[in-house]
């Protein structure tokens, strides 16, 4: 075991890295755009559109993130749409992060009693501040776990990404393997890297849940 | 290059027995693994507590298929030999299974009161007997919904086992794939193969849990 002919290929290691939470953040956040308008859409009123949610939902949560990755970048060029192996990892992480995304906000908004609503709706307020002052904060604290554990597992599995050669660190890995020939160690400190990122997000979401969500608990 | 023809049909379905074995592999050691893990979780000795839940972070920490990877290359230099690379494989699938099946089983055991524990001990079971009569099956009750959940996880999973080599449905589709020049037809088929593994899972999951809801 020699970890030393990896240390000059740090630069490379943080490029990835970025690359990684460029990723993971797009992803998350067109994800989570998703995941707003799917739950909107299921409360709605229109059933073809709460199928087309549901169909959505299915698809993507009952296949492998691998396969949908391989087809946003092999088969969608067939219809003309070419992506460069960012931008179709980008789409295709966005599209399984929200279909997981519609069902947590959906579960956040369910979580909040009906009586509540009616209770915000005889004390005279409106539509909208009922949703921002009774509904939205009980809400957001509930699905907030989940979105976070959710997005420590996009992290990770961003990984697949490296598989339609997207610069991010797992394939940085494979190119230092390529030059080192040491493959144990690149991928043990690629581990440790990631279990780096992992543990901070989960740190930062724990202080931000924290300071959020601080108002008493009920019981 | 040649056409999609029945022989591509007949491999990709063929190559669904890897998947198939990969699972019930990763189901058999992980879950003995789990139990242990989930156990340890809520046992009295505090050092034990922490060695366990250290053990879920970690691997829950670390990308699957750089578990995968790890232990792809890692075996020989642990080992000081080569192995085939089905152990390697399944090593990995088997901690990925115990970590994550550890901490639903862990909540399935806290979920059950203590006094259900007291209880036991106050009939005169030992620690053993009120694990195995009381505690275990309503445990079971709670986690079942999740444990199905995560076996549609794992199977998604093993399609990481096609990066390194193993002819599993994935690789299968690679293989069509590049064979027939039909991208479309072929993922397409593999999606949906996948799919119908798991769709009747994911709705078994919920109904077990609309169930356990209606109970309550």
């Amino acid at each position: 075991m020699n970890f030393l002919p990896l240390w000059r290929y740090q630069n490379q290691l943080i490029d990835g890295a970025i690359v990684t939470l460029e990723l993971t953040v797009i992803s998350a956040v067109c994800g989570l755009l998703i995941g707003i308008a799917g739950a909107v859409a299921l409360k709605g009123r229109i059933t073809q559109l709460r199928w087309l949610v549901r169909f959505y939902i299915e698809l993507f949560r009952n296949t492998p993130s691998l396969i949908q990755i391989f087809i946003v970048f092999f088969v969608l060029p067939t219809f003309g749409l070419k992506l460069p192996a960012f931008e179709a990892a980008c789409v295709a992480l966005s599209l399984y992060f929200g279909a997981y995304s519609v069902e947590i906000i959906r579960a956040g908004l369910d979580s909040i009693p009906r009586s509540q609503v009616e209770a915000g709706a005889c004390l005279g307020l409106s539509g909208w501040q009922v949703f921002r002052h009774i509904i939205l904060p009980p809400a957001l604290r509930n699905a907030y776990p989940a979105v976070t554990s959710q997005f420590v597992l996009l992290l990770l599995g961003t990984s697949l990404a490296s598989q339609v050669a997207a610069d991010e660190l797992f394939h940085v890995a494979g190119f230092i393997e390529s030059r080192t020939y040491r493959s144990f160690e690149v991928y043990a400190v690629i581990c440790a890297v990631y279990f780096a990122m992992a543990m901070s997000f989960k740190a930062l979401f724990a202080i931000i849940g924290a300071v959020a969500f601080r108002w008493p608990r009920r019981r | 290059m040649r056409s999609f023809s029945l022989i591509d049909f007949v491999s990709l379905f063929t190559a669904l027995r890897w998947t198939v074995a990969l699972v019930v592999l990763a189901r058999a050691f992980g879950a003995p693994l789990a139990l242990g893990l989930a156990l340890g979780r809520i046992s009295r000795f505090a050092g034990l507590r922490w060695a366990m839940a250290a053990c879920i972070q970690v691997i829950q920490s670390v990308p699957l298929l750089g578990l995968l990877f790890f232990f792809y290359f890692g075996m020989p230099v642990f080992l000081g030999i080569q192995v085939p690379a089905i152990i390697a494989v399944t090593v990995a699938y088997t901690l990925y299974t115990a970590a994550f099946l550890g901490e639903i089983w862990r909540g399935g055991l806290e979920a059950v009161k203590q006094a259900q524990w007291e209880a036991g001990a106050c009939l005169g079971l030992s620690a053993w007997q009120q694990f195995r009569h009381i505690i275990a099956p309503q445990a079971l009750r709670l986690s079942l919904p999740p444990t199905v959940g995560f076996l549609v996880q794992l199977i998604k999973g093993t399609s990481l086992a096609s990066i390194l080599g193993f002819v599993e449905l994935a690789r299968a589709g690679q293989v069509v794939s590049a064979a027939t020049f039909q991208p479309l037809l072929t993922y397409a088929l593999v999606a949906a193969i996948y799919f119908a593994l798991c769709l009747p899972l994911t709705l078994w999951s919920r109904s077990l849990e609309a169930r356990l809801d209606g109970s309550r």
